[in-house]
């Protein structure tokens, strides 16, 4: 049975769940009594009290780092960075301590948490305040990292990361917190399986994050210019769905990588190359904000942008000739 | 602290202390051996030498259970929590077996049966591990506690201060022992630290400090059992601040020839932890036989050990791929 929900809504109510199945799952961050700064927690600490939804000093090194030893004795932390940006300032702890606690001491531990990062340009934030950085951490071995882009999928997804018993980043689009759409409790999405946003025949267009929801629009666009895309969400960097896209791309011999983080070292490379490898003869294209800083004025903001109408057209070159 | 003419069980205790302290000596010996004479021991070793009072006073006060983080210069702590030295030898030398399966080596040593979490390759990282690993516990509603160790260079890093702040604000059941050496690996550690140093910073974040001579076995002891059943107790985290000397080089390959000349001979001859309970013992009675014996045994253990350990496979090839991640695993990542 399908309920509307927003996007915070959705990993609201999935956290507000694991928690109430499982008391080692508990939450820390700044702000979070308020319901942090987009109300994805509003609610849960009169639910669940303050011991278990903490509203910690503003130490993201503390947090992120207290969080591993939590977890190193059992419990379950879902962490909040309230800006994947300010995620910096705890990159040791994430990096070279999360990543590494099971590895490194030889499968003694687990590191099970889900660190959150609310990312991408919303609203004249500006350069400190619109990053995304996620092909970052598909560099990191140990990490999972995760991309919704829709209700349902912030929804399952969030309680998939929850269940895990590996670190999983998540990434929350800031621009998409209000987004509405059905989401059906019962159903489970696997952490590195893609969805096929769109069945097509002529190019494939591969994305994530509310970048996906920007290629579905492009994808519908071309179908009423008569060029048949293939849309494909990943929902998770690493893994990433591999198969989906290999057969994709075998299929329209096509692939456009889009995605709003700067191009230049941006997970599309990655793609790009595997399908290379993968699919020789394929023609592929890279969408991604140019390597510059995102600014406060709406117009220079709007720079940074891959847009529907670079996506469609995209398409539409390569399927012209 | 002991006196001469206590009873049987404080002399049982002081000798348990220096049986620790010899053990970890002779184990660190062999360890060095194993690096320099025999290139058995491949990365950089840390040695505590000079410094097993801290970890043979503050162990002896924690229960089984109790949760230890660590630093790189962390084999005493190790093995005073009550880790199986064979398991520590193979992990020093990268072996099928050893505590964590030959992939953390010397820094990185751990043994979570012990509740040792792990020594820590990254100054400082472990202050706020340790102060979460606190957090959990409590949020479980546990009566263990932890115990979080570190140089006195770390606290110029900002995990000391997100780290202490933490504990205080949440009442954590954490010791936090800053066990001064004096030296941040070849810098003098006052020459490049503000205000009073690390007391003067915890005592800042209302942290009960107690100051000890940390190469007084019996004196880490007694404060180690007097702080530990209060934070048992409940009544939040606390900060011992241990002064000891590192008289080795900062690694076993470090000659050290950056300190003023004598500094350590003089530590040596004057200020060593087990010389220094050697006396205490012999001035309560203990015949030297049985110090020797001590000695001794401590050494044939440690060096036949590490001939065991040697003589252990490395671990298979394929563990370069395990215990990664189940999601996205490098043992399963084939297109
Ligand atoms: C963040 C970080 N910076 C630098 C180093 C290199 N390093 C390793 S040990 C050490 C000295 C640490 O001094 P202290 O904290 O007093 O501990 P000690 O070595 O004396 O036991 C340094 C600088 C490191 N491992 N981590």
């Amino acid at each position: 049975m399908a309920e509307k929900m927003t996007y915070v809504e959705a990993s609201r109510e999935a956290l507000r769940e694991a928690m109430q199945a499982d008391e080692t799952v508990w939450c820390l961050g700044e702000d979070l009594g308020r319901g942090s700064v987009f109300g994805q927690y509003l609610g849960l600490q009169e639910a669940f009290g303050p011991d278990r939804v903490v509203d910690t000093p503003i130490s993201e090194a503390a947090i992120m780092g207290a969080a591993l030893g939590a977890a190193m004795v059992g419990t379950r932390p879902v962490v909040e960075m309230r800006f994947s940006d300010f995620a910096l300032c705890a990159t040791d702890e994430l990096v070279n301590q999360i990543a590494k606690a099971r590895f490194m001491f030889g499968g003694q531990s687990r590191a099970a948490m889900v660190i959150r990062k609310p990312t991408g340009m919303w609203r004249s934030s500006a350069a400190q305040h619109s990053q995304s950085l996620e092909s970052w951490y598909t560099h990191i071995p140990g990490l999972v990292v995760v991309c919704p882009s829709t209700p349902q999928d912030n929804y399952s997804l969030m309680k998939a990361a929850i269940a895990a018993d590996d670190p999983v980043v998540y990434f929350e689009h800031k621009n998409i917190w209000g987004m509405e759409g059905e989401v059906d409790r019962s159903l489970a999405v696997e952490i590195g399986k893609a969805a096929i946003r769109r069945v097509g025949e002529d190019v494939t267009i591969v994305s994530w994050s509310d970048t996906a929801n920007l290629a579905e629009q492009a994808g519908a666009r071309l179908a009423e210019e008569g060029i048949s895309a293939e849309v494909i969400d990943l929902r998770s960097l690493w893994p990433w769905d591999k198969a989906a896209v290999r057969a994709s791309v075998a299929k329209t011999g096509r692939l456009i990588v889009a995605h709003e983080s700067v191009r230049v070292g941006g997970f599309g490379g990655e793609v790009a190359a595997t399908i290379a490898e993968a699919v020789p003869g394929a023609r592929i294209r890279r969408l991604g904000a140019p390597r510059s800083l995102i600014a406060y004025a709406p117009n220079l903001e709007d720079q940074m942008r891959v847009t529907v109408d670079m996506i469609a057209q995209a398409a539409r070159e390569m399927t012209n000739d | 602290m002991s006196e001469p003419g206590d009873d049987g069980d404080n002399r049982a205790r002081s000798i348990a202390l220096l049986r620790m302290m010899e053990r970890i000596r002779a184990f660190e010996e062999q360890a060095i051996l194993a690096a320099e004479r025999d290139r058995l021991v491949l990365g950089a070793i840390h040695p505590s030498i000079g410094q097993e009072a801290c970890a043979a006073g503050i162990m002896q006060a924690l229960r089984r259970d109790d949760i230890l983080l660590a630093t790189h210069r962390g084999h005493g702590h190790t093995l005073a929590k009550g880790a199986d030295p064979l398991a520590m030898f193979r992990e020093l030398l990268g072996r099928a077996g050893g505590c964590c399966g030959g992939k953390g080596g010397s820094m990185h040593i751990a043994d979570f049966n012990v509740g040792m979490l792990g020594a820590n390759g990254v100054v400082g990282a472990n202050i706020t591990i340790g102060a979460g690993a606190a957090h959990g516990l409590k949020l479980m509603g546990s009566d263990r506690i932890a115990v979080d160790i570190f140089g006195d260079g770390a606290v110029n890093r900002g995990p000391f201060l997100e780290g202490l702040n933490w504990a205080a604000v949440y009442a954590l059941p954490v010791l936090f022992v800053c066990e001064d050496n004096q030296w941040s690996a070849t810098t003098r550690t006052r020459t490049v630290t503000a205000g009073e140093g690390a007391g003067a910073r915890a005592a800042a974040m209302g942290l009960p400090v107690t100051t000890v001579d940390g190469n007084n076995v019996e004196e880490v002891a007694a404060a180690a059992d007097e702080m530990v059943a209060r934070i048992r107790a409940g009544n939040g985290p606390e900060f011992l601040h241990a002064i000891t000397y590192r008289q080795t080089g900062h690694t076993s390959f470090d000659k050290a020839a950056y300190r003023p000349e004598g500094e350590a001979e003089r530590h040596k001859m004057e200020d060593d932890p087990i010389a220094r309970q050697r006396a205490f013992l012999a001035g309560m009675g203990v015949r030297s036989a049985e110090l020797e014996t001590i000695h001794a045994e401590a050494q044939a253990e440690m060096a036949a050990l590490l001939k065991e350990a040697a003589a252990t496979p490395f671990p298979p090839d394929d563990t370069a791929f395990t215990d990664v991640q189940d999601i996205g695993s490098p043992a399963k990542e084939a297109f």
